[in-house]
């Protein structure tokens, strides 16, 4: 007995060492164990044996880190055993788990993409990638010439994109505030690098990557400031713990602290901070001037790998701040984003309309996206969050496999962006268009595509959570933006080819691989979605 | 037995599968395939019919219920099939029938080379047809309905690179589309009337719903027939049909889907019933087109087109059966399977004598052919002596009894109705005495070349490739082809005999039908006696024209009659005129509309759109310090927004 009392006795005495389930976490810690293990490779492994070495390590992390989700999931982890772990820091429930599904699935068709060497000619007898040669060489310069000339790759890319999933996957689970700040920076640094890393274009590459990093930094200077006046507020970073001072039933603060907390201005510009912090990584109006440029200048594969793997992750953190922090400010902050939403929409789509080069003209359909999302977000019902959820998976899918299909149509100067250079492209190559005018449907909402499955869930969510207007202003902005990507598609079919046109390269298995199951996934979602669907609104519960 | 039904379908549905999708590796075996699917169709489906035998008369339908296609809230539209007696003598009909011309259409069409891909239609139809038999639900019916008007839409153009042929089976979609809105509206009233579109329930209440509901819904009925039928006023498609391989005239514009319709009025016989009103209209339009169709197929000389005319002069009396209710029913079926058997082994007898004769269908180039294809001719003539109604053959029983049972509606409409039905039957006698005497007797016409005709615009010239007269050698066909032919000529002679040995055909359909004895104004024995003296009319009169005299190989002017039922009864310029000309009136309003309102509308705001497009992407201008500015600027309106909201 009298052990037991003075054990008690020194625990309080220590610090306690913290519980930690590995079990939960494994996802995560299998994807950042194996960025680790990549870095010693980089280190240790000649440069011939990396390439193989990495994308087997990547392949193989992510795929576990998958069959981790679902056993997770399996195992009653999203419904009945949904729970907090690490101390609290992360909520391991059905939207983290399914987010980081969709996330580990995404990345590994990203991977995919990252690992094509078939498509540039080749550099002195030696396969190449999208990536430079070598990264810290001047564009242009002597060392650039000697690194292509010795057939170096930057086989550095596959642990950057290991952190930056490792990032995105806490990120949705993240349920306190520096959680939420790490776990953002954790996947944003890598992005910033990898932006750079073109092995064509290098200087509007380092220009994109740079634009990023000080945009992304000014943000996380935002949310942090958030953080800190949120801090401030309540005298907590836990999600749990803000949300019982916003609804005033505050139990675990002392009385001391109790008085100096519950300052509703601090709660408001903090609230509205973080937000802001927050729509810069989907890319919502008016946070979203960074993603045209940024889309347009990094590697084609690391652009489709972030244009849909920061969007889920970024939705999902924004989910659980809005549904688990601030249900008490519904009123507060639902005016404020249907203002972001209907912003995003309209400018998304009216200035898509003048595009001209692919890659930008997807950066705003992703504008665009994002701003249909948030109709579903601000629906503020259970209904709301499982047709986010969906949309994000829905999308993330369409948007991997439409970037692959970029990556493709190349001429003399690498890939062909212009969209002039993409007239008649259905005659010269007709499946190709033919899949990219699938994933075009699907942007654009077309039946018997996953895209108006999603739509159809989210604006049926809005509508149902009082945001008719907010439907109608989607329905009027989706037809805007039908307009771009049909005439893309009558561009291709019905326009007559160039003399001199892009080609068509010829992929590996890889990158078709990757487009098949984009396509598979888009007509799948489109044709029998009942089973996604279930899926998605037995997930959209947030543990508390 | 019940999980196999939707086997009887499911197996030409794979064969139009694998023919359509298989590609050129299947050319060689293609025909083999389609063949062997349709006959394992009619083989299980013989199987099931001795099943069925097997049980007691209340016990005989059996449903599958395969799964629930749209299951949304109230709205449950469910896949099932019901197979009772009425559906059993269809699909019987149709795979028997069916698998006999996959078998002749193996030798018709040996030297096409995308036979493959006719028997993939072949086989695509054969689905949609059981399909439409099977369905225990109007809407899964409709699937079928729409399934066999695509395979003849493809059917009728299949040698598309013909203009008229293309034409003609546009003419056959656009005209069916007409009947098929009466369908869908029909299957609409009955959604939002009964919540249903079970046959079961519908038809079970249809009795208390009111009778303005119920004749709503039996005009649109009676319109579907009609354009699938070829029944007045949709019939003007029929006769253009016939530029499809013969084949497919005998199988689908013959023996099963220009039945369709009356398929659908049997079928829904408690509707009509619960309005009368819609009944008289069924029975007017069966007795109008009945007259129609002969009086059109008497003037006709390509062969093919004087059958069309017959086919649907036929489909009229069964249409007028069907209207009559329950004295009515058994026989329009009854009629419908002979009329099945004796007209697919016309319609391939008028095959096979164009396969010897250079693809003439001109039968004004025929003449003397009984020497050269006996088999044929024997053949033909038996289906000849069945559809003229001669005693004791299959066509005599039928359509005796559908004439008596016209009498038995009493009053003055059974009169006009008997009336018109005895006059078809002399009409009947006389144009198909015609055709028997212009193709198998008389003088060889076609030895020599024929003189150009400005007289018959509506003949076409012959498929002969524009060059010299070549002099035809007729002969009989290949073995493929005749035995098909026997075989249906036995089921024109004795089909009609057996039907009414003590009264079988009755009994097996009256559970599903319901069936009363109709009492004629006349005695039964002098409606047969009248029926006899109208048909040595009609033969001994076309005697006289055409067996007496030699036919002119050039048609004459003939009376303003003839020249109208020439052009069909002037049905396509009535259309035309009627239909067509302020369509285009309409049409050209709308364009104009379109043109300066509705394109003003979207072209000025597609211009709007672009225009703010162009300014508001001169915003993103590339340098980062702007991009910052507006995010604060973004960051600062949402606080003082968050705000504003709490103030407020």
């Amino acid at each position: 007995m009298s052990t037991t009392t003075e054990i008690v006795l020194r625990a309080q005495e220590t610090i306690p060492a913290p519980d930690i389930e590995y079990g939960q976490l494994a996802p995560v810690l299998i994807v950042i164990g194996a960025a680790v293990v990549g870095i010693l490779f980089e280190a240790f492994l000649p440069r011939r044996a990396r390439y193989v070495a990495q994308t087997l390590l990547s392949g193989l992390a992510l795929a576990s880190a998958f069959a981790a989700v679902v056993g997770l999931a399996v195992a009653g982890n999203a419904s009945t055993e949904a729970g907090l772990v690490a101390m609290g820091a992360l909520a391991v429930d059905g939207p983290t788990l399914f987010l980081q599904g969709v996330i580990l699935l995404v990345s590994l068709v990203s991977l995919f993409t990252f690992a094509e060497r078939r498509l540039d000619p080749r550099a002195h007898g030696r396969h190449v990638d999208s990536f430079a040669a070598e990264g810290a060489a001047v564009p242009g310069g002597e060392s650039e010439k000697a690194a292509v000339k010795a057939g170096f790759t930057t086989t550095e890319v596959y642990p950057l994109l290991l952190f930056a999933v490792g990032g995105m996957l806490v990120f949705p689970a993240a349920n306190d505030l520096l959680t939420l700040f790490v776990a953002l920076e954790v996947f944003s640094l890598p992005l910033y690098v990898l932006c750079a890393l073109a092995r064509r274009k290098r200087l509007l590459s380092q220009e994109a990557a740079l634009k990023y990093f000080l945009l992304g930094a000014f943000s996380s200077a935002f949310l942090l400031f958030g953080i800190a006046l949120l801090y401030g507020y309540a005298g907590t970073v836990k999600y749990a713990g803000i949300a019982e001072v916003v609804a005033d039933t505050n139990s675990g603060v002392t009385e001391a602290l109790a008085a100096t907390t519950g300052n509703d201005a601090l709660l408001l510009t903090g609230g509205a901070l973080l937000l802001a912090g927050l729509l810069f990584k989907v890319g919502a109006v008016p946070f979203h001037m960074w993603t045209p440029d940024v889309y347009q200048g990094a590697p084609t594969p690391v652009t489709g790998f972030m244009a849909a793997a920061t969007k889920v992750a970024a939705f999902g953190a924004l989910l659980r701040l809005l549904y688990v922090v601030l249900p008490g400010l519904t009123w507060d902050w639902r005016p404020v984003m249907w203002g972001v939403a209907i912003a995003s929409m309209a400018a998304g789509a009216v200035i898509a309309v003048t595009q001209t080069d692919v890659k930008r003209l997807l950066a705003y359909s992703s504008i665009a996206h994002a701003g249909f999302i948030l109709a579903g977000v601000i629906a503020a019902t259970p209904a709301g969050i499982s047709s986010v959820l969906f949309y994000l998976g829905a999308y993330s899918f369409v948007t991997v496999g439409a970037f692959a299909v970029v990556t493709l149509v190349r001429d003399a100067g690498g890939e062909a962006t212009h969209l002039s250079k993409w007239a008649g492209l259905g005659r010269r190559s007709p499946l190709v268009a033919a899949v990219f005018a699938v994933f075009l449907l699907a942007f654009a909402g077309i039946p018997l595509t996953s895209g108006f499955t999603g739509k159809f869930a989210v604006f049926k969510a809005a509508a149902e959570g009082g945001a008719g207007a907010l439907v109608v202003v989607g329905v009027v902005a989706s037809a805007v933006a039908a307009f771009f990507y049909i005439r893309v598609i009558v561009l291709m079919f019905f326009s007559d080819p160039r003399p001199g046109g892009p080609s068509v390269a010829v992929p590996s298995p890889l990158t078709s691989t990757a487009i098949a199951i984009g396509v598979l996934v888009t007509l799948v979602l489109g044709v029998a979605p009942q089973y996604f669907l279930d899926l998605a609104s037995q997930a959209g519960v947030f543990v508390r | 037995m019940e999980t196999s039904i939707g086997l009887l379908v499911a197996a030409p549905l794979l064969g139009a599968a694998v023919l359509l999708c298989g590609g050129r590796r299947l050319d060689r075996v293609g025909h083999w395939v389609g063949t062997a699917l349709a006959a394992a169709s009619f083989v299980l489906a013989a199987v099931l019919f001795a099943d069925m035998l097997g049980r007691e008369a209340d016990e005989r339908s059996l449903h599958q219920h395969v799964f629930s296609w749209i299951p949304v809230g109230g709205f449950q539209a469910d896949v099932a099939f019901q197979l009772d007696q009425l559906s059993m003598t269809f699909v019987l009909l149709i795979t028997g029938v069916g698998t006999l011309i996959h078998v002749y259409s193996i030798g018709y069409m040996e030297h096409d080379e995308r036979r493959r891909r006719f028997f993939g239609y072949l086989n695509l139809f054969l689905a949609a047809m059981l399909l439409l038999v099977l369905a225990d639900n109007y809407l899964l019916l409709y699937a079928g309905w729409e399934g066999v008007g695509l395979a003849s839409y493809l059917l009728i153009g299949f040698w598309q690179h013909k203009p008229s042929a293309a034409t003609a089976a546009k003419k056959a979609f656009i005209v069916n589309r007409v009947g098929d809105i009466g369908l869908s509206i029909a299957i609409m009233i009955m959604f939002s009337t009964f919540g249903t579109f079970a046959f079961g329930p519908v038809l079970d209440s249809v009795g208390e719903t009111g009778e303005g509901t119920a004749t709503a819904i039996g005009l649109m009925l009676l319109l579907a027939a009609c354009g699938k039928s070829a029944q007045v006023p949709l019939q003007s498609w029929l006769g253009d049909a016939m530029e499809g391989p013969t084949p497919v005239s005998a199988l689908i514009h013959a023996a099963t889907m220009v039945t369709a319709g009356v398929y659908l009025i049997v079928r829904s016989g408690a509707i009509f019933e619960a309005a009368p009103t819609a009944q008289t209209a069924v029975v007017t339009v069966g007795a109008i087109t009945l007259l129609f169709g002969a009086i059109v197929g008497c003037a006709k000389d390509d062969i093919k087109k004087a059958l069309a005319g017959s086919t649907m002069s036929q489909i009229g009396y069964m249409v007028l059966a069907a209207g009559l209710g329950p004295i009515g029913y058994v026989f329009a079926i009854m009629h419908l399977v002979t009329h099945g058997f004796f007209k697919a082994g016309l319609f391939l007898g008028a095959g096979s004598v164009m396969h010897g004769m250079n693809d003439e269908v001109d039968m004004r180039r025929y003449g003397g052919l009984r020497k050269y294809m006996p088999i044929t001719f024997v053949t033909f003539g038996l289906g000849y002596l069945a559809i003229i109604g001669f005693p004791g053959l299959s066509g005599f029983f039928s359509k005796d009894k559908i004439i008596e049972a016209a009498f038995a509606r009493g009053g003055t409409e059974g009169w006009i109705l008997g009336g018109a039905a005895l006059l078809g039957a002399a009409i009947t006698a006389f144009y198909m005495t015609r055709v028997m005497l212009m193709t198998f007797f008389g003088e060889e016409r076609w030895r020599n070349a024929p003189a150009p005709s400005p007289e018959r615009p509506d003949v076409e010239p012959v498929a002969q490739g524009g060059g010299e007269y070549e002099v035809p050698r007729p002969h009989e066909s290949p073995r493929s082809m005749t035995v098909p032919m026997i075989v249906l000529a036995f089921g024109s002679v004795f089909a009609g005999g057996l039907f009414s040995w003590g009264d079988a055909f009755v009994n097996w359909l009256a559970p599903v039908t319901t069936f009363e004895h109709g009492h004629p104004p006349i005695s039964a024995a002098t409606v047969t006696a009248a029926t006899v003296v109208a048909l040595l009319l009609g033969v001994g009169l076309a005697w006289l024209q055409y067996g007496r005299k030699p036919v002119p190989v050039v048609a004459p002017r003939g009376s303003l009659l003839t020249r109208a039922a020439r052009r069909d009864l002037l049905q396509d310029d009535f259309n035309h005129v009627v239909l067509v000309k302020p369509g285009e009136y309409l049409t050209r309003g709308l364009v104009y509309l379109d043109h300066t309102v509705v394109d003003g509308v979207v072209n000025g705001t597609a211009a709007a759109v672009g225009g703010l497009s162009g300014r508001a992407r001169r915003l993103q201008n590339g340098y980062a310090r702007s991009y910052a500015v507006s995010m604060f600027g973004g960051a600062a309106i949402l606080i003082a927004a968050t705000l504003l909201m709490r103030a407020v």
